[in-house]
């Protein structure tokens, strides 16, 4: 696998890569495949007809991980993949996607991703989707990933998902539906700046008693960025939900937080938890009186809420 | 040594009318001293804390330390001089560790894990009463009480370790076995900084006791400054006297203060 510096620079962001990942992984660069490794409990195959894989996990595999992340580096492309993941019964498996573009030209570099996951019965998966965006070209970067997830019985899956930086625009959709006894639960760090837009849009369907989720999301806007974010539950049964989203706001940035709860049976308890809030000037006077620089104060502020 | 000469800050009393919430102080604190500053609430004690640790701006008068003038440097630049000050209403962090924070005090990067600075940081937490095991990982957020808090606080001057540490009412929200710790924490570490100076804003008997000199504020000025042994039975009756006035009684100025 030959990778040049900005490749590597790329998978250390957005995937925390130094080089061939352990275990299973898929890496794609410009649309093409640029190295594969399948292990005896994971297998990486190539879906037929349209761009994207299948990532199938043999039921019982503990302790292993698959790294899929995808590298944008050409101007003037859109880059569309369709990803299912089959996570066998009683799994326990880490998944590390992401996508990092770098844009040199003056045309879109463009990555919308389709991830959809079947987790089995008593499985538990860790999902970390990390994106960002660089290039010293002026087209724009965009990222719209969509992320659908069905939990079946007994199933947990912890979603992270990140956006670090330098993604111009961003449409991201998340939709669940969790089985009886089944928990989700969904972590999303967004930074925009300059005059980014991002929209999240999550939606968890709990139909099944005993299902859970937790929506957790806290992001920063600068500059004259903008973001809304949606987040709906529906407790169909005897279920809880909650979502909590929590946001910095900063200069002539705009921020909508739309948290939306929906019961269709008494027994649902569905909670949510929004604020919207500049940083502390008393925060940054602490920092400061410890040494830090108002500017230190300030990265060192956002750097730890969006951890 | 740290001066404070003639000093006076402006600020707004909330209703827009302009007001000196300190007025035309005057102050030194010499190197191997412990100060306690008291006197009445509202009286200008947490803002000349504030005006040492270069979080107010005097519109008028000098702070000079070890007769450098450093009356125009930021709140950074007084913590690299050796500065440091311990909020009265300790700050909440979303997001930030107490971990994050010790190391940031100590000048460490946020993150590190060095073994020497985790160790230097769990001591730390144990001084101060704090179980590293069951605080270091956890955010200083709304789920920290303010007795932690405050212990969080003199933990990260420990951390700091500046030449002239500033405790605004570290007595204040903590229980009496905490109170007994930072005491005691406090003014070792005192007598083992040979060159330091402790200021402690306080209306706490031991502390005010404990201490080498007492300034007593009130109304934006010092009022009285001296030994601990003078000024301490001066309070005592003073507050003896404003606690009669309170009650309905004349306030007799000469009387206070005598």
């Amino acid at each position: 696998m030959k990778l040049n510096a900005i490749d590597e620079r790329l998978l250390e962001t957005i995937a925390d890569l130094h080089g061939v990942p352990q275990g299973a992984y898929n890496i794609r660069k410009n649309g093409d495949l640029l190295s594969r490794l399948s292990t005896q409990n994971i297998e990486i195959v190539s879906k037929d007809g349209k761009p994207g894989i299948d990532v199938l996990v043999r039921p019982g595999t503990k302790n292993e991980s698959v790294h899929i992340p995808v590298l944008l580096t050409a101007s003037g492309m859109t880059d569309l993949v369709y990803n299912t993941f089959d996570v066998g019964e009683g799994s326990d498996v880490l998944i590390v996607a992401g996508c990092g573009i770098h844009n040199p030209g003056s045309g879109a570099a463009e990555h919308d991703g389709i991830h959809e996951f079947i987790i089995r019965r008593g499985a538990r998966v860790r999902y970390v989707e990390k994106h960002y965006g660089e290039g010293e070209g002026t087209g724009e970067r965009i990222l719209n990933p969509k992320t659908i997830v069905t939990l079946e019985d007994g199933a947990y899956a912890e979603l992270e998902l990140v956006q670090i930086r330098g993604v111009d625009s961003s449409r991201r959709i998340t939709e669940a539906r969790v089985g009886r006894g089944a928990k989700l639960v969904i972590s999303e760090r967004l930074l925009t700046h300059g005059r980014q837009v991002a929209d999240s849009i999550i939606s968890v369907a709990l139909e099944a008693p005993e299902a859970s989720a937790e929506v957790l999301a806290r992001s920063v806007a600068q500059d004259s960025s903008r973001q809304v974010f949606r987040a709906s539950l529906t407790g169909a049964t005897k279920c809880r939900g909650h979502v909590a989203c929590d946001s910095i706001i900063m200069d002539s940035a705009e921020i909508r937080s739309l948290p939306e709860l929906i019961a269709t049976s008494p027994e649902a308890e569905l909670t949510h938890e929004a604020a919207i809030g500049k940083i502390s000037g008393e925060q940054v006077i602490k920092l400061m009186s410890l040494g830090l620089t108002e500017k230190q104060a300030i990265d060192t502020i956002i750097t730890g809420f969006l951890r | 040594m740290l001066r404070i000469d003639k000093v006076t800050v402006s600020g707004d009393n909330g209703s827009g009318e302009k007001v000196e919430i300190l007025d035309n102080v005057s102050a030194s604190f010499d190197s191997g001293k412990m100060y306690a500053i008291t006197g009445p609430n509202g009286g200008g004690k947490t803002s000349l804390a504030k005006l040492i640790m270069g979080i107010y701006r005097p519109s008028s008068g000098r702070i000079l330390m070890d007769d450098r003038d450093i009356t125009d440097s930021n709140i950074t630049d007084r913590a690299m001089m050796g500065i440091g000050y311990a909020f009265q209403n300790p700050v909440r962090f979303r997001g930030l560790r107490v971990r994050d924070l010790l190391n940031i005090a100590a000048g460490q990067e946020m993150g590190g894990t060095r073994t020497s600075h985790r160790e230097n940081m769990e001591r730390f937490l144990r001084v101060v009463g704090l179980c590293p095991r069951d605080y270091a990982e956890r955010e200083a957020d709304g789920r920290l009480s303010g007795g932690e808090l405050k212990r969080l606080e003199i933990a990260m001057m420990l951390a700091r370790d500046p030449r002239i540490a500033i405790y605004d009412e570290p007595e204040a929200g903590v229980d009496l076995w905490t109170f007994e710790r930072l005491l005691e924490v406090i003014t070792n570490r005192q007598k083992n900084k040979k060159d330091g100076i402790t200021i402690v804003i306080t209306h706490n008997e031991r502390f005010l006791k404990a201490s080498d000199e007492i300034l007593l504020m009130s109304d934006g000025r010092i009022q009285q400054q001296g030994d601990a042994d003078e000024i301490w039975p001066m309070i005592r009756d003073d507050v003896a006297c404003r606690w009669r006035a309170s009650c309905g009684g004349e306030l007799d100025e000469a009387e206070c203060y005598r």
